[in-house]
């Protein structure tokens, strides 16, 4: 038994029934795996009782769980409604430049993932970024050579 | 500043900064709401949510009290109550819950504990939404703080939900806290007589649930004097958009949206003109510029054709394209629908296909008839709101601004160029169908 199927069991254990874990155990394991492998959801699956294909179902639902490999950092660069019209398209045109990737790929070190997103719930003063869900803002284009360095440095 | 004579109840005692550490919050009062509905017992404690007729601060509106009323007594229910707190934030324009969870997290625990009494509830959840992750970090923290102060009677489990807008809808957040696809449930059955693990089940937003300390600290009559008729008491508007100073404004219902863009948020920059205002995230439909004067109350803006919604005011000034506002919005909607039901799942991705068509300037006069009759097709059809969201919103931009998309149609293109402020705006749906949409067959 691994630490990451007792890890999920522990955590079962709080509901009143275990499969209302699926979502916890699914981030317990994208943080062992780096995503979810096919290995990560049978031991998921495992661990709850239930089928890896019924663990997939479920990732694939939900934004924040990767079934492909993904970068070491994760940007999601809010481009919604309220960020929009304070310059959203521009932030994420300036993280593209400065990765030299497309938003919705990974750098091809394999370091970092660019992706826009829907609203983060911080629109009071946009543009919003979700870097490693800790959230930035407001960014502006011109803060965004300074943060990849940053992670690039990280 | 106009807003300094308005009570703060919500976010009170937060006023100058966080108020996150138990000893600051019962310094400032907190907790003898608590011990004063213990005092009080279920019954008493629960007349007085109902006298102060607090509407859900969550988007439909609906009446606390009553919502609660339709749950089973205690003693006749066969199996447990459960309380489930809402804070899934996700309607695009809304920040309130994370600022409430940031801000005053005991008092949303205080509100727990006392509508749990209230109900009779065995447990509680709280559904937070995965992107909220210091959020949770600081509600976690101060749910620590309150069991071992022994203030938490009923056991709160924080649950963090994993990106997906759709699981604000209630039954779609029952659905994925049981472990399932967030996936709407059809109604009826209501959650009150068959929710969480098909038990009786109160769902309230956060602001709601963190309305009651002051409900039971004031009586729900005098709470009830606060605001307007049929609107009672404060609320978190969540201000965004292009407005001098974003953020959120704690304010009684009845408030116009002129106070609360000029007076509070600072009107908007460089003195450009409004154009448009979303009156209660991106769901309502938008209202016109001349509707600046509107009171900010449920019925006021249903009145006028829209909804307050979650009370997430975005302001649009004279600089943005309508057609591409609607497209990002179309875009949206049509990333979130979850799939279960046909007129959703079809209509959103119709809806989108069109607008995608009139901006570019590709479309026929014929397809802006369509895209009523999309919307149409789709609006009273679907098993949740999100559907209705769509199709609402899109036609209101229709409704309102139906030159800009006549002009695109005509002009073969954004008759703004690179001026809006909107130009060269994507959405996630574009990640995912790049190169295939945009290049869809002549319709």
């Amino acid at each position: 038994m691994t630490g990451l199927f007792a890890e999920i069991q522990a955590v079962a254990g709080r509901y009143p029934e275990p499969k209302s874990a699926v979502l916890p155990a699914l981030r317990l394991a994208q943080e062992h795996y780096g995503h979810l492998t096919p290995e990560a959801l049978r031991e998921v699956a495992s661990a709850l009782g239930t089928t890896p294909a019924y663990c997939r179902g479920i990732a694939s639902f939900y934004d924040m769980f990767h079934l492909a490999p993904v970068g070491e950092h994760m940007i999601d660069v809010c481009t919604n409604a309220s960020c929009a019209l304070v310059g959203a398209a521009q932030v994420l045109e300036a993280f593209e430049r400065e990765l030299g990737i497309r938003a919705g790929e990974t750098t091809p070190d394999g370091r970092i993932t660019l992706r826009s997103a829907e609203c983060l719930g911080g629109c009071g003063s946009g543009t919003v970024v979700s870097i490693d869900e800790r959230y930035r803002q407001p960014v502006k284009p011109e803060d965004v050579p300074a943060i990849v360095e940053e992670l690039r440095r990280g | 500043m106009a807003k300094a004579k308005h009570p703060i109840l919500v976010l009170a005692g937060a006023e100058q900064g966080d108020l996150r550490a138990l000893e600051d919050y019962r310094r400032a009062g907190g907790y003898a709401s608590l011990e004063k509905a213990r005092k009080l017992g279920p019954g008493a404690t629960l007349e007085q949510i109902k006298q102060a007729a607090v509407r859900g601060r969550g988007g439909a509106g609906f009446q606390m009290g009553q919502k609660a009323s339709f749950l089973p007594s205690p003693g006749q229910a066969k199996s447990p109550i459960y309380l489930v707190v809402n804070a899934d934030e996700s309607e695009p324009g809304a920040f309130k819950d994370r600022e409430i969870i940031n801000r005053v997290p005991h008092r949303l625990i205080e509100g727990i504990q006392i509508a749990a009494l209230a109900i009779g509830a065995e447990r509680c959840f709280v559904y937070i939404r995965g992107e909220y992750l210091s959020e949770y970090e600081v509600l976690s923290a101060a749910l620590a703080e309150a069991e071992a102060a022994k203030l938490v009677s009923v056991p709160i489990l924080v649950h963090r939900g994993a990106g997906a807008y759709i699981c604000g809808e209630e039954t779609a957040l029952l659905e994925s806290l049981e472990g399932k696809r967030g996936q709407p449930r059809s109604k009826p059955p209501f959650p009150a007589l068959v929710g969480l693990y098909n038990s009786p089940t109160l769902i309230n937003n956060v602001e709601t649930i963190a309305t009651v300390p002051k409900v039971i600290e004031l009586g729900g009559e005098a709470y009830a004097k606060i605001g307007v008729k049929d609107s009672t008491g404060t609320r978190v508007f969540s201000l965004s958009g292009d407005v001098v100073r974003g953020g959120n404004y704690e304010l009684p219902h009845g408030t116009s949206f002129r106070e609360l863009i000029y007076d509070c948020g600072g009107g908007i920059a460089a003195g450009r003109k409004l154009k448009a205002i979303i009156p209660g995230g991106s769901s309502s439909p938008v209202l016109p510029a001349d509707q600046v004067d509107l009171s900010m109350d449920f019925d006021s803006v249903q009145k006028a054709g829209s909804f307050l919604g979650s009370a997430s005011v975005i302001v649009i000034d004279e600089r943005a394209c309508m057609v591409q506002l609607a497209l990002r919005i179309g875009q949206f909607y049509m990333n979130e629908s979850c799939g279960k039901c046909t007129p959703c799942r079809e209509g959103t991705r119709w809806i989108e296909m069109i607008l995608r068509k009139i901006e570019q300037g590709r479309a026929s006069h014929a397809e802006l008839d369509l895209l009523a009759d999309v919307c149409d097709r789709v609006l009273g059809k679907c098993l949740c709101a999100l559907g209705d969201s769509d199709a609402m919103a899109v036609a209101s931009y229709v409704k309102h601004f139906r030159a800009e998309f006549e002009a695109h149609i005509e002009q073969g293109g954004c008759p703004y160029g690179d001026t809006s402020s909107l130009a060269g705006v994507r959405s996630p749906v574009d990640e995912i169908y790049r190169g295939r949409i945009g290049q869809e067959a002549a319709l």
